[in-house]
């Protein structure tokens, strides 16, 4: 049984060497058949695994994780959450995952500090300003907290920034969302890991899945580095490597993979409130609780699975950073690394029936696949346990594009997300 | 960054490329039906694999296709050949 | 009594004295010195705070690898923060601070945290401050973290230059065996380049003070520096190999002194020898973070290199043989040394910030020093950048390069090759290409890793505060994988990036599991390999040569006539002519309809399609049918993307039978290029079809309006303008030099395209406005324009077009249903989506007179409770040619609205306005002909 954690317990195992503590989760070895099996331990597997048991009572559940858990795009990302999409389908979508964030660290007994800093895009011109507008109105309309800025609603609240006239691109506005922010990723691995483990959830680690078992046409189990296991569903959610688990199983996804870096500099006194991103520039950045400015960009342009940065777009990104906040050009950079992510064509996740059946997806996140950590699990878990499609997960089923009802928020905005 | 094999003006900077397609996709006639599903297919459907593959770029400079093969873990090149050549191949 | 300078040795000067402050105290140093060095030697032992209990610090290593010593350092009003004491060389003036520490690092007012700290252990913020809210906790604990603080000044003239170099071999790694290779390499008649990061190449060839090939360390690196000279080989000091990328680029940083921009080479080398050395560990003991607890091998630097002797009575804790040249050395620069064994017992750091001595089991060594060697481990981050494997050795105790990425080779210390001649003997070998001799090493070491359940605070992160316990409480709650320790205990995350920590991080989970040290593994090895500046990255790309504008041949007349010139779409254009853009604007429209305006249509896109098969490509390419235009003739349509979604609108004109001229938006130029020669030579034959952009080879200037003819008239163009229908094209002269003449409107009233060589277009312009003066002529800018676009219901792709529109959406629904030929997007229209019943649709909107203009970007909505959008306002003018305001919109079946009243929300404000035409004037084209 897990210990609560709580001030009060913190006090008390400080008194004894903090011995009293338990594991997180457990590292149980597989059983030969589950009622659901979930492939990828990171944040959406997790979280899948996490809900399954909690809002759908089905607790006899297997997470395969190939490596360690968080150790693909949950443990790479730059840690953004916000809600700040164009359509209705986006908007409520990730505005539920933005709630679950809100009351996750209660829910999960775990601090995952989500701080809801702010989150804006800036404008560098009257015709972006428009369009802001344009995004601005209709997140409005769909219940989402978002406002347009003036530059000096701007400078209040990110005066590092370069407002001077003869910047490249001068600083004209903001589309602004304050309950959008920042939250320590990998607490959110571990503290989905440690609420599934407690309902009872097998979470194995170092167990890659090798093929997926297809019988009449069904999935009924996966080839692993442990052995065979059986269940009566599985769920996917192996962001980056989508398609080759597509290709064991036999579907067909429309994703690339493309490499997605990230930045951290040394840690500095606090210098900057809220998460800002310059699509002109193509670069966004925050500052962590730790001091370090977390610093990120758009994909790589060259598709690839090797999880590792390059100089090109270094040299995009950061100069771009230089650009936006001269002042921090003589800052350090302490580390870069990269992640892959599925890339989808409209830039909208996948969430549903996979072609093969008893097989569900929940991927095609691209670069925003952290935000939406809770309400991936929270779909992914709906229709594991269900079969059926939640009402919100419905317009992001792969059939979209048979139909052509893409979800294009990237064409919507002229905004890559 | 990568140094890229263009088969007209050999290792140039990634930079002056743009990546296109996978090649062996071939426009459906669209002068017949075409179901919702194939024509899908065709538009979005990729192999997108892990290790060796087969891409469609552009030299962006000379504006050339050609076809390159490399890894896509390692980032190892292991060739490129014009669009042309590799048109004939796949006829053969 | 601690660290002093000795009378002489190192590489210092000491006939010169610089004066520096540190923590507000005045000091004194010597050229070649570090600051840290410079403070060890005026006998300062404790330069920093740790990140989390403040405890005090002194060095521990002599270079990179100290986690300790961080400053700030200001020169001459320059501050940089959080410099490594270590590696900042000392500069006459400069001002430095500990970070994290105040008022500073000998009295910190934080200090006490430390006695909070068994509820301060790895990942306690994780359970706890949940209630009531993170929110209200995370301002303070944002304040307490953090290193240094940056100032808000930009240093004048901290600009990077960056350079592309490539050379045969390079040698990451100046010391005894880089040197080696390298001189072996240039003497081979190899390109070589040998980095290394200290402004003195020797590497730890001064640690021991002992000959080199019978030769006097500094003597033997001279001699090798010349001979790799005088063989064509080059040599960059104070630069740092800090990644190796793809395909053999390797990134160098080369320091250019305090407060300048590192300079930033990209160096392509066919091969990469790493001979980067290796690295002190720290021995794991109680208390073993104390100033004064120092690596061993630092101490031997800080002796050979400046000269200073870090203590007087100093125990050394070495559990292998790379001890005994240090030790002589210290002995012979007048150090009491005492020699202990490691493993004998039970270790302890005596008392506080004033060492005293160290307890070994039963027994206490008196001494000021510690110094401590845990054994050696090579620096193999490149190794591992390029994606070369590892292997350990267990008679080493340490992990060693194992198979090779491509390219790439290993020698020396960094190769597992402690012992000097081996390691030379290797590194030429490999230099060459060839396989060495294996030689047994003398290289001995005892291994020695931390205990787990030892009693007391055994440090293995010092900047980051991870200790033993850490290590063991992670492995109670299962963060065992060695990321999880990592990002559980944040060991191997401080400044240094775990170069001191990662070792023992990872000895320590494998001796409290059980297991074998490679089974648990080390983390991922990430540039860079020390923290650069991000202006590195940043160089001249800077300013307005971030992506840069394009510019217009006229811009020094349009300038001349007042313009305003703004971007539009990556070109700077002329927005209005005047000081006042309201009245401008104003006067332009008018102007363009009662009399006549010129307006800059250069950057207009004009991509020419010629040969056999370019009228069927074309045909192809376009959404309308355009195998039917005639020569001469122009056609208006859209180009779609094979889902149907429009990716450009524009002209087409047929300057031949096969010979295209296709006209597309200014800042769609590249794109539709792009597609075009996609589709050129992915589909069909390219020997028959050829596509060239002239756009930047033509400067265009549009007459538009009633006056337009007669100005086009007085220009003599040869053109006859009676015989001259809209919609066609004719090619005439301008000054002797070929101009063609196209009549399509963007306006709505007769318009003149005349394109002509871009060289000429000064010319032209002059001739224009004074062919114009009389008819009342103005320059438009492109404000007007789009103003008098709009009146007409124009669209502009990309504003009154989302990324949902279809050209059946603006009006144009022929050719979906009627084009018989294939065409790009043609079976994407007929998508359940495209067939939808509720798709938005372009139309106008109406308001009352005197109503305002609404606002763009405005929506429109349901009524009712839960108001839904059903469309938004794409273009939105006071129009002065109607005197009332105007709009576009895409709206849900909004072409059988016409004449419904809608309800408008902007920023929570609501309007509203009636569904009308797009077009606002001139419905019926009258105005073309007139």
């Amino acid at each position: 049984m897990n210990k609560t954690y709580s001030a009060l317990n913190l006090f008390r195992e400080g008194l004894r060497g903090q011995r009293g503590w338990t594991p997180a989760w457990r590292s149980p070895k597989p059983k030969p058949k589950y009622d659901v099996i979930i492939i990828g331990g990171g944040g959406h597997g997790l979280a899948t695994a996490y809900y399954l048991a909690k809002n759908h009572g089905v607790k006899n559940v297997a997470l395969l994780e190939k490596g360690w858990i968080g150790g693909g795009n949950s443990g790479r990302n730059t840690t953004v959450v916000r809600s700040d999409y164009y359509y209705p389908e986006s908007a409520a979508l990730y505005d539920l995952s933005v709630r679950l964030y809100e009351g996750l660290s209660r829910d999960l007994n775990y601090n995952i500090m989500f701080s809801q800093r702010g989150m804006m895009v800036l404008t560098h011109s009257e015709a972006e300003m428009e369009m802001a507008a344009r995004q601005v109105n209709a997140m409005q309309i769909n219940g989402i907290d978002s406002q347009l800025l003036e530059t000096e609603g701007v400078r209040k609240l990110a005066p590092i920034l370069n407002f001077g006239r003869e910047a490249r691109y001068p600083i004209h506005g903001a589309m602004y969302q304050p309950r959008g922010g920042t939250a320590r990723h990998d607490a959110v691995v571990w503290g989905f890991a440690r609420g599934a483990d407690s309902f009872g959830v097998d979470i194995i680690q170092n167990c890659e899945v090798t093929d997926v078992i297809v019988e009449a046409g069904r999935a009924t189990g996966v080839a692993t580095t442990r052995g065979e296991i059986r269940a009566n569903r599985i769920g996917a959610a192996v962001a980056g490597h989508s398609s080759v688990l597509a290709q064991m199983a036999g579907y067909k996804l429309p994703i690339h993979s493309y490499a997605l870096q990230a930045f951290v500099s040394e840690p500095l006194k606090p210098v900057m409130d809220t998460v800002a991103f310059s699509p002109a520039y193509g670069t966004y950045f925050s500052q962590s609780d730790k001091g370090g400015l977390v610093i990120g960009g758009g994909l790589d342009r060259i598709p690839s699975y090797g999880q590792r940065g390059n100089l090109p777009v270094h040299e995009t990104v950061l100069g771009g950073l230089c650009e936006m906040v001269p002042m921090l050009s003589k800052v350090k950079l302490l580390r870069h690394w990269g992640g892959i992510v599925d890339v989808t064509p409209d830039s909208s996740p996948i969430i549903g029936p996979s072609g093969v059946d008893g097989l569900y997806l929940d991927c095609g996140w691209g670069t925003g696949g952290f935000k939406a950590i809770p309400a991936g699990g929270y779909m992914l878990a709906h229709i594991l346990a269900t079969g059926e499609h939640h009402e919100l997960s419905r317009p992001f089923d792969l059939s979209r594009f048979t139909k052509g009802r893409l979800i294009d928020e990237g064409a919507a905005s002229g905004i890559s997300h | 960054m990568q140094l890229f094999p263009c088969p007209f003006c050999g290792l140039r900077n990634e930079r002056e490329f743009h990546y296109m397609a996978e090649p062996g996709k071939f426009r459906p006639d669209t002068s017949s039906q075409i179901s919702a599903e194939d024509w899908a297919a065709y538009l979005y459907d990729t192999r997108n694999e892990k290790g060796r593959v087969r891409e469609i770029w552009m030299h962006q400079t000379c504006r050339e296709l050609f076809v390159m093969e490399r890894d896509s873990v390692t980032m190892n090149v292991l060739g490129s050949t014009s669009l042309r050549a590799s048109a004939g191949e796949a006829a053969e | 009594m601690s660290g002093t300078r000795i009378s002489k040795g190192g590489l210092i000067d000491r006939s010169t004295l610089l004066r520096f402050r540190f923590d507000g105290r005045d000091f004194t140093g010597h050229p070649g010195d570090t600051l840290a060095s410079a403070l060890l030697a005026s006998g300062v032992r404790v330069m920093g705070r740790s990140f989390k209990y403040h405890r005090p610090r002194g060095v521990w290593g002599a270079w990179f690898d100290d986690p300790n010593a961080v400053f700030n350092v200001t020169l001459k009003g320059d501050e940089l923060p959080n410099c490594p004491a270590t590696t900042t060389p000392l500069v006459d003036g400069m001002e430095a601070r500990a970070v994290n520490a105040w008022p500073n690092a000998e009295s910190d007012i934080k200090g006490g945290l430390d006695l909070f700290h068994r509820w301060l252990g790895a990942g306690f913020y994780y359970k706890t401050f949940m209630w009531p809210d993170w929110h209200l906790f995370e301002p303070s604990i944002r304040k307490m973290a953090g290193l240094g603080a940056v100032d808000g000044k930009v240093i004048e003239g901290y600009v990077a230059d960056q350079l592309h170099d490539h050379c045969d071999l390079l040698v990451a790694g100046g010391g005894a065996a880089g040197l080696a290779a390298a001189r072996a390499a240039a003497e081979a008649g190899q390109a070589v380049v040998l980095v290394d990061d200290h402004a003195t190449l020797g590497g730890g060839l001064y640690q021991g003070d002992e000959p080199v090939e019978g030769e006097e360390p500094r003597q033997w690196v001279a001699t090798q520096e010349a001979a790799i000279r005088a063989a064509g080989g080059r040599i960059l000091s104070s630069t740092t190999v800090y990644g190796i990328y793809d395909h053999g680029l390797a990134a160098l940083a080369e320091d250019r002194g305090f407060a300048r921009a590192p300079r930033l080479w990209r160096m392509r080398a066919r091969r990469i020898l790493m001979a980067t050395g290796a690295m002190d560990r720290p021995i794991t003991f109680a208390d073993n973070d104390r100033p004064g607890v120092m690596s061993l091998q630092g101490a031997a630097e800080f002796l050979g290199r400046y000269g200073v002797l870090v203590g007087r009575k100093i125990a050394v804790l070495s559990n292998n043989s790379q001890s005994t040249p240090i030790v002589a050395h210290l002995r012979a620069a007048g150090a009491e040394v005492i020699e202990a064994d490691p493993d004998e017992g039970t270790l302890r750091a005596l008392d506080g910030k004033r060492l005293s001595g160290v307890q070994i089991g039963g027994r206490k060594i008196d001494c000021d020093t510690i110094l401590a060697s845990g054994g050696l481990t090579p620096t193999v981050h490149l190794w591992r950048h390029a994606g070369g494997k590892l292997d350990w050795s267990a008679e080493k105790a340490a992990f060693v390069p194992g198979a090779a990425p491509q390219g790439m080779v290993a020698a020396g210390a960094a190769n597992g090759t402690f012992d000097l001649d081996p390691a030379l003997a290797e590194a030429r070998a490999a230099a060459l290409g060839n396989a060495p001799e294996t030689v047994a090493t003398g290289y001995r070491i005892k291994p020695l890793w931390p205990q787990p359940g030892a009693k007391g605070r055994q440090w293995i992160d010092f900047q980051h505060d991870v200790t033993l316990k850490d290590v063991e409480l992670a492995a109670r709650e299962n963060y065992v994988s060695v990321e999880h320790l990592k990002r559980y205990t944040t060991l191997g995350m401080a400044a240094d990036q775990g170069k001191t920590s990662n070792m023992a991080g990872l000895a320590a989970m494998a001796a409290i599991q059980g297991r074998p040290i490679p089974e648990v593994g080390t983390t991922t090895f990430r540039p860079p390999f020390v923290p650069v500046p991000m202006e590195l990255y940043h160089g001249t790309r800077r300013g307005q040569l971030v992506n840069p504008l394009k510019r217009l041949e006229l811009e020094a007349q349009h300038r001349q006539a007042g313009g305003a010139m703004c971007e539009y779409g990556g070109w700077l254009r002329p927005g209005w002519y005047g000081p006042d853009q309201e009245t401008a604007i104003r006067a332009e429209v008018l102007a363009a309809r009662q009399a006549a305006g010129v307006f800059d249509g250069s950057p207009l896109g004009k991509i020419e399609v010629m040969g056999p098969d370019a009228a069927a490509f074309v045909n192809f390419i376009y959404y309308n049918t355009i195998s039917t235009l005639r020569p001469g003739h122009i056609r208006y349509g859209f180009m779609l993307r094979e889902n149907g979604l429009i990716l450009d609108d524009g002209v087409v004109a047929r300057l031949g039978p096969d010979r295209f001229l296709i006209s597309c938006s200014s800042s769609h130029v590249a794109s539709v290029e792009l597609m075009l020669e996609s589709w050129r030579q992915d589909g069909n034959d390219p020997d028959r079809i050829f596509v060239h952009d002239t756009t930047p080879h033509w400067a265009t200037l549009t007459l538009t309006g009633p006056k337009a003819q007669q100005i086009v008239a007085a220009l003599d163009t040869g053109v006859d303008l009676d015989d001259f229908p809209h919609m066609t094209l004719r090619e005439g002269q301008f000054d002797g030099a070929p101009l063609r003449i196209a009549r399509v409107s963007f306006t709505g009233d007769a318009s003149y395209e005349l394109s002509l060589r871009a060289g000429k277009a000064g010319a032209l312009w002059q001739a224009i406005m004074a062919a114009g003066a009389p008819h009342d002529l103005r320059p438009v800018g492109v404000e007007a324009l789009s103003v008098l676009r709009a009146e007409k219901g124009f669209i502009m792709v990309g504003k009154d077009t989302d990324g949902e529109t279809m050209p059946h959406d603006l009006g144009f629904g022929v050719p979906r249903q009627k084009k018989k030929a294939a065409f790009v997007g043609d079976r994407a229209l007929h998508s359940d989506t495209a067939n939808a019943p509720d798709r938005r649709q372009l139309v106008g909107l109406t308001l009352p007179e005197g109503a305002l203009p609404l606002a763009t970007g405005a929506h429109i909505v349901t009524t009712g409770p839960k108001p839904r959008s059903i469309g938004f306002v794409t273009s939105s003018y006071f129009s002065p040619t109607l005197n009332r305001p105007i709009a576009l919109a895409l709206l849900e079946h909004g072409s059988e609205r016409m004449g419904e009243r809608v309800t408008l929300r902007h920023m929570g404000q609501t309007a509203t306005a009636t569904v009308s035409a797009p077009c606002a004037l001139d419905p019926e084209g009258e105005r073309l002909n007139a």
